[in-house]
């Protein structure tokens, strides 16, 4: 039993040295291992953070001294403090109104009652929650419009070449430019009395989209132009159908550059989102870090920190969500990822 | 030209009843210096269940015929005439097994054959007929015991026999086959010899191969086509290989009339380094008669009463075996 256990760990990549140490296999050499895939990255970290502490307290700022890891985790620990305390008040406040309620009805049973929602602050869990909302919203619009086109731009050369001096053009844009636009043209368009959206969250998206748009589109173009022409004989051989040949020939051959397009489209967007939150107005991480920002108290900066490491860290599980993904999808399962 | 092209057409459309036919095929490639000419005027009539070799020094326009043949490419000038229609683009009928495999490899073995006989038996057979189908074929090429392993589980001769099996199962009225074996290592590709002529056996199908292997050429063929170099390559000489079938790979080498061919195809590639001399206006029209003089005219310079043996005791073996 625990050796079958053994048997499935190792089979599980990273762990086969403490399987292997478990079973005293050259103790000495699995040790030496371990300490290079994990004990390594740890000791640097550490210097890092050492090197941080004493960078920090050199700086001072009219906000006070700029945080170190102490400090900043102590402002992390705050933000979850207030978040617990937010949602506590938010459940009070249901109870609340469930008493009332039903003490009117009890003395009247067709008295009028109101359900109100409540309508606290959003929590820093909250804005992590938004910005993921919305990072994904214009991630896959952008998706939804790039494959497709790239796969035809792929295809069909006088396309491409008729598209590529736009893309070109257009890559390179900074999301701040585009908001602006997109801000008077979601004020124009998106006109309802009883809105779906927030018109932050829409300019938001919708930047989002057109920042992440070109990876997706470029190198999806480049994975269906190169395309083993053998293959495209055989399908031609086969006279498949154009929808057929897409959906046997073309797009499995060309996923694994589509999703690299994916992967960095979606690193793109996830970096754009916060700076177009922090103009738009959207209530995610970019308009948190805005607000302490104009804040300005002695927490501010610790708090701000807080937000760059949840930014990078989300950003990192989000690549490897993708990487996952990729490799769910994938055919070619002993293709290296990284 | 093309006027004298098209009345050819007719004239030996009317005078010949062979399968399939390749007539007065020319093909230009535009490039930057000026169209470059690959094939000039190549004829080949070719019977229902002939297996044909095209042997021939890289380069020379071999696999252009036969993509010209498979639709892929256009003829500049004449065409293809397959079983009374003229050809004009790829299809099934004239299924191509290709050099390096492509096999789709996302697919199984099984999968693969699966996309060709569902692309080709749509709406003609039942699932339970397809599947039969496509296990026949995969025993046909001895694939059966791996044919849910995909092509990198796989070996490159297993590969090429999926190949071949995907080719086959597509029921075409040609089979084409681009080097087939020119990838393989000796020991691979002799079993896959081994492998095609027992297919061969069984359904007689209408063949032509594009090899570098005089071996192979000889081994497998009814008629060796060797082709002068490019550019403007043609039909340099046929070769019929009047060995009887069955043919077995270890009694063939000893055999003098295997060597005989062997040593003829052999002298071919050595001596006709450019376009030959002798001039081939229309070996196609009556290809055994022109290759019987053109053989005995060059072996009778060299080696002239071997071949007299060589040819006598091959038509009395084919007696024996008839």
């Amino acid at each position: 039993m625990a050796t079958a256990v053994l048997d499935k760990l190792e089979s599980i990549g990273g762990f086969s040295p403490l399987v292997k140490l478990a079973r005293g296999q050259q103790p000495l050499e699995q040790i030496n291992t371990m300490f290079r895939a994990v004990g390594v990255p740890i000791l640097a970290f550490l210097i890092f953070l050492m090197l941080w502490s004493a960078a920090a307290s050199q700086v001072n700022t009219s906000l006070g001294q700029l945080p170190g890891p102490a400090q900043v985790w102590h402002q992390a620990g705050g933000l979850w403090e207030e978040h617990k305390a937010e949602r506590a008040k938010e459940v009070a406040f249901y109870e609340r109104q469930e008493k009332r309620n039903a003490a009117k009805l009890e003395k009247n049973p067709d008295a009028k009652v109101k359900w109100r929602t409540y309508n606290g602050r959003p929590t820093y869990f909250d804005q992590i929650v938004t910005s993921l909302i919305t990072v994904f919203t214009g991630f896959l619009i952008a998706s939804v419009v790039a494959i497709p086109i790239g796969i035809i731009c792929g295809l069909n050369n006088t396309l491409y070449t008729a598209l590529n001096p736009l893309i070109q053009i257009f890559k390179p844009v900074s999301p701040l430019a585009w908001l602006p636009i997109v801000t008077m043209v979601v004020s124009a368009v998106y006109v309802s009395d009883d809105p779906m959206f927030d018109k932050s969250f829409l300019t938001s998206a919708i930047t989002v989209t057109l920042c992440c748009l070109w990876p997706t589109l470029i190198n999806t173009t480049v994975g269906v132009s190169g395309i083993d022409k053998d293959l495209i004989n055989v399908s031609k051989v086969l006279r498949l159908s154009w929808f057929t040949q897409i959906r046997k020939i073309v797009l499995p051959s060309a996923i694994p550059m589509i999703f690299t397009g994916l992967r960095l489209s979606l690193g793109v967007g996830w970096m754009v989102l916060i700076a177009a939150e922090m103009l738009a107005q959207n209530p995610g991480l970019g308009k948190f870090v805005w607000d302490e920002f104009q804040n300005g108290s002695s927490n501010s900066l610790g708090r701000i920190m807080v937000a760059v490491f949840t930014i990078g860290f989300i950003g990192f599980i989000l690549d490897r969500g993708m990487l996952a993904l990729q490799r769910w999808i994938s055919w070619d399962k002993s293709a290296v990822l990284r | 030209m093309a006027a004298h092209g098209s009345a050819n057409f007719n004239e030996d459309r009317i005078m010949s009843s062979a399968y399939l036919s390749i007539e007065g095929v020319s093909i230009e490639f535009p490039t930057p210096n000026g169209p470059f000419k690959a094939l000039d005027h190549v004829d080949l009539k070719i019977n229902k269940g002939e297996f044909i070799s095209l042997i021939g020094h890289s380069g020379c326009g071999k696999s252009t015929v036969l993509n010209i043949v498979a639709g892929l490419y256009q003829a500049t000038e004449g065409g293809v005439i397959l079983d009374g229609k003229e050809v004009n683009e790829p299809g099934p009928e004239r299924a191509v097994v290709f050099q390096n495999h492509s096999l789709l490899p996302w697919l199984t073995a099984y999968e693969n054959v699966e996309l060709a006989v569902k692309t080709v038996f749509k709406g003609k057979m039942s699932k339970a007929e397809m599947r039969d189908w496509i296990e026949h074929h995969m025993k046909l090429v001895h694939m059966d015991h791996a044919m849910h392993k995909r092509p990198d589980e796989i070996s490159g001769g297993m590969k090429q026999r999926v190949g071949i099996a995907r080719a086959l199962a597509m029921q075409p009225k040609v089979l084409l086959m681009d080097e087939p074996f020119g990838a393989l290592d000796a020991l691979t590709r002799a079993h896959l010899q081994d492998s095609l002529m027992e297919i061969q056996n069984e359904i007689n199908s209408t063949v032509i191969m594009i090899t570098h292997d005089v071996d192979e050429a000889v081994l497998l063929s009814d008629r060796i086509v060797m082709m002068t170099n490019g550019p403007e390559a043609t039909i340099g000489q046929i070769l019929d290989v009047e060995l009887a079938r069955p043919r077995e790979r270890l009694v063939l080498a000893d055999d003098p009339e295997y060597n005989h061919y062997r040593a003829e195809v052999l002298r071919f590639l050595h001596e006709r380094h450019a376009k030959p001399d002798v001039p081939v206006s229309k070996p196609a029209a009556e290809p055994k008669e022109v290759v019987a003089t053109q053989t005995e005219t060059v072996v009778e310079k060299e080696e002239g009463p071997q071949l007299k043996l060589a040819t006598s005791e091959g038509k009395s073996k084919q007696e024996e075996v008839a």
